[in-house]
């Protein structure tokens, strides 16, 4: 059958038929909620990504919700220290699937300049899986806005019936790293 | 006032307590760990030196040295550099917590990143670190992370050759 024949002569104008997914990831990317937390400097250019000269709200994300029970995107802005790499991976945890993560910024990457210091996450997706990298130290708002649009990108090829995120046997959960007496310990012997 | 005048004051109310002067660009006080709260003490009552802008501890491989920054804000006078040697195998330095009560947190610092004990502080806990956490992260002997950098060479590294 054909759109002709599905669709009323009288609603032909007014009516689009088009695949689940296509509706489906067009209301997801274009409604993308992310966590209300900084880290260090990149919070400032997240911020001001948000602010009206660069305007994220644009593109559906004019809300930084403060509960990530809310939230859909995890911008990581900035160096994670080992004191605070547990409390982000349980952010993580406790938002709902789908959920992204992106790392800002030189440090969130790969631990930046302080790589080689005592008490610098050597980058975040040692213990998050991370989607987008926006290099640069801090990326300028223009640089987070790309990253954002390459998340958009990836949720739009998403296919209902091929996501993990609705599949059985999916890690919804990364294992929260533990204090040890030289740095960070992951539970039970888990490799990151 | 100087510092070189305060110090002279000092020295001639406190003959007893053999203080030091070290020149420099920012000269100091140099005194014995056990003199020190007299002498803070004094310098707070008597001098309203009642403000201790900073701690800061610092590894001479054969010593650490506590570095105290005071200031006065009725007189608007200072700074007054105090400096108090500890030994590398037991360093231990009275607390001022009882003559200036910010010197609390500035004290843990110290104690958390250098391993400075300080005698008589209410509440001696690491506040960078987590408890639990082995080695004092700023003393010269700690071990380094090791570096897994990979560089490689890119045509404006040439150019600058």
């Amino acid at each position: 059958m054909t759109q002709q024949e599905m669709v009323p002569a009288e609603l032909q104008r007014n009516v689009l038929i088009a695949p689940v997914d296509y509706i489906y990831n067009l209301g997801r990317a274009g409604s993308v909620w992310p966590t209300m937390f900084g880290l260090a400097c990149c919070a400032f250019e997240m911020i001001v990504t948000l602010t009206s000269r660069y305007d994220l709200a644009r593109f559906g994300m004019e809300f930084m919700r403060a509960s990530p029970r809310q939230t859909e995107l995890m911008i990581v802005s900035g160096t994670v220290t080992k004191k605070m790499a547990p409390q982000v991976v349980r952010l993580y945890d406790q938002m709902p699937e789908p959920k992204y993560v992106l790392a800002m910024g030189a440090c969130a990457i790969s631990g930046g300049p302080f790589k080689a210091g005592y008490n610098v996450v050597p980058g975040i997706d040692k213990y998050l899986p991370v989607d987008v990298y926006v290099p640069g130290c801090p990326p300028r708002p223009e640089g987070l806005l790309d990253g954002i649009f390459k998340l958009h990108q990836k949720m739009r090829q998403e296919t209902i019936r091929t996501s993990p995120w609705y599949r059985k046997g999916v890690e919804r959960e990364m294992p929260v790293p533990e204090y040890g007496p030289e740095g960070l310990v992951l539970p039970r012997g888990e490799k990151s | 006032m100087t510092t070189k005048e305060t110090f002279e004051g000092l020295a001639a109310k406190f003959p007893q307590f053999d203080l030091g002067y070290l020149e420099g660009k920012d000269p100091a006080v140099l005194v014995k760990g056990e003199n020190l709260v007299d002498l803070a003490q004094h310098l707070r009552e008597e001098q309203d030196y009642d403000y201790c802008a900073s701690i800061t501890g610092v590894d001479y491989e054969d010593r650490f040295e506590v570095v105290y920054h005071l200031y006065s804000t009725t007189r608007k006078g200072g700074p007054v550099i105090l400096k108090v040697h500890a030994t590398r195998d037991n360093p231990e330095v009275p607390s001022v917590v009882s003559i200036w009560p910010g010197a609390d947190w500035q004290e843990r610092e110290v104690w958390d990143l250098m391993g400075i004990r300080f005698l008589g502080h209410p509440d001696l806990r690491r506040i960078l670190m987590w408890e639990g956490f082995q080695g004092y992260p700023l003393r010269k002997d700690f071990p380094g992370m090791k570096d897994e950098y990979t560089f490689s060479q890119t045509s404006g590294d040439r150019e600058n050759e």
